[in-house]
């Protein structure tokens, strides 16, 4: 156990672990910082959604808070106008090839881009961006779930389980850019890659990308 | 794409040899690859799948690298290679319906191989002339200012081509040895 060091978020003094991250230390107190990709059981953040950007006193520009250990005095603004423009920015390009249709998708009210634009005010139709619809078929192949990819983030959540929680290595990220997937290998569908079906990689998908099937269409 | 006759030997034979020559870590994953590629051509399934064994890691992963990369081909290449150029000024003048068209014609999308392996499709950045764009450059052929119409006419060129490649063999050449002999 380290020792306990005291930090100020927005004004709120709180206790810590010395060298947590900041993210979980925020969230653990009830204060709210987006965040899709992180894990609190990643040894490493791959800090790539760039949604959970605060303001640090003494530092030059916002910092990502999943990859920022707290320390002894830290004082943290979790909103500020920069702070604002990157992740509105941030979210904006998320959403501009995200499918929508909020009213028909299983995560509708547990979808952590909803609780997102909630708390943000952002909005879900992103004005500035033309949309990119995917349309990439849906694969539906396997008995326990359904993987969506026109609703995906690319957050890699749902790899990362597959890799250190089932230990399995069915999925991973394929292409780059804008035709960035998850994939098979070999783009095979789920049925046909060695997935065991154990829904470890639904249980962390923040969207509606990965959902059960007993859970489709209700 | 499916394995022609004893190609699986061959790439098993190749990528074993690959293999023994690395140590087998992770950070010589992309030299492999390139000398997969060297020796294949193209960086087959089976190949990744070889590798990934050796390595411990899922063929996933290796396959994430493979897609990633531009230089390596998932595909064996075509006996005719097809690059539509997609730099700035050919795009800006349309390369993307020249690809669209070629697509359309082979039936086949970019980045990959016709059935009979005749012709492999794929885009270039810039071959630097873009003056006469959109360019195409099959094999080491460059053509300019290239409309649908003449994507169908290249293809035909290399139809009738072939055609009278066999004709030659067959009937031309008697007759070309009489005119000399004329």
């Amino acid at each position: 156990m380290n020792k306990k060091i005291s930090i100020t978020i927005d004004g709120k003094e709180i206790s810590a672990e010395e060298g947590r991250e900041l993210l979980w230390v925020a969230l653990e107190n009830d204060i709210f910082i987006p965040n899709l990709c992180a894990l609190k059981e990643k040894d490493r953040p791959s800090a790539s959604c760039r949604l959970c950007f605060v303001e640090i006193e003494g530092f030059p520009r916002p910092v990502t808070s999943c990859t920022q250990p707290v320390t002894e005095g830290m004082v943290v603004n979790t909103r500020s106008p920069e702070v604002d423009r990157l992740v509105g920015t941030a979210f904006e390009l998320l959403l501009s090839d995200h499918r929508l249709g909020c009213s028909k998708c299983p995560k509708n009210k547990a979808c952590a881009l909803q609780r997102i634009a909630k708390e943000r005010k952002l909005k879900l139709k992103p004005k500035r961006l033309d949309k990119f619809e995917k349309d990439t078929p849906i694969d539906d192949s396997t008995d326990l779930f359904v993987l969506d990819r026109n609703r995906c983030v690319l957050c890699g959540r749902c790899i990362w389980a597959d890799r250190h929680i089932a230990r399995v290595g069915a999925i991973g990220f394929s292409q780059r850019g804008i035709k960035r997937k998850v994939s098979t290998f070999g783009d095979k569908l789920l049925k046909d890659s060695p997935c065991i079906e154990c829904g470890e990689c639904v249980e962390v998908c923040p969207v509606g990308a990965l959902v059960f099937k007993k859970d489709y269409g209700k | 794409m499916e394995l022609l006759e004893g190609e699986k030997e061959v790439i098993i034979s190749q990528v074993s040899e690959i293999l023994g020559k690395h140590k087998h870590n992770c950070e010589n994953l992309v030299p492999m690859l390139q000398e997969v590629q060297n020796q294949l051509g193209y960086v087959p399934e089976l190949a990744m799948e070889m590798i990934a064994d050796s390595l411990e890691v899922p063929a996933v992963a290796v396959y994430s690298i493979v897609t990633f990369y531009n230089q390596l081909r998932l595909n064996p290449p075509g006996d005719h290679q097809i690059r539509v150029c997609m730099g700035t000024a050919c795009h800006m003048i349309g390369g993307q319906i020249i690809l669209n068209s070629f697509e359309r014609r082979l039936q086949i999308e970019e980045g990959e191989t016709t059935e009979d392996r005749k012709f492999s499709l794929e885009r270039v950045a810039c071959v630097g002339c873009c003056a006469i764009a959109p360019v195409v450059v099959i094999d080491d052929l460059v053509d300019g200012k290239v409309t649908p119409t003449r994507v169908d006419g290249i293809l035909l060129s290399f139809e009738n081509s072939n055609n009278n490649e066999g004709k030659k063999e067959q009937e031309q050449k008697p007759v070309e040895r009489g005119e000399g002999q004329e």
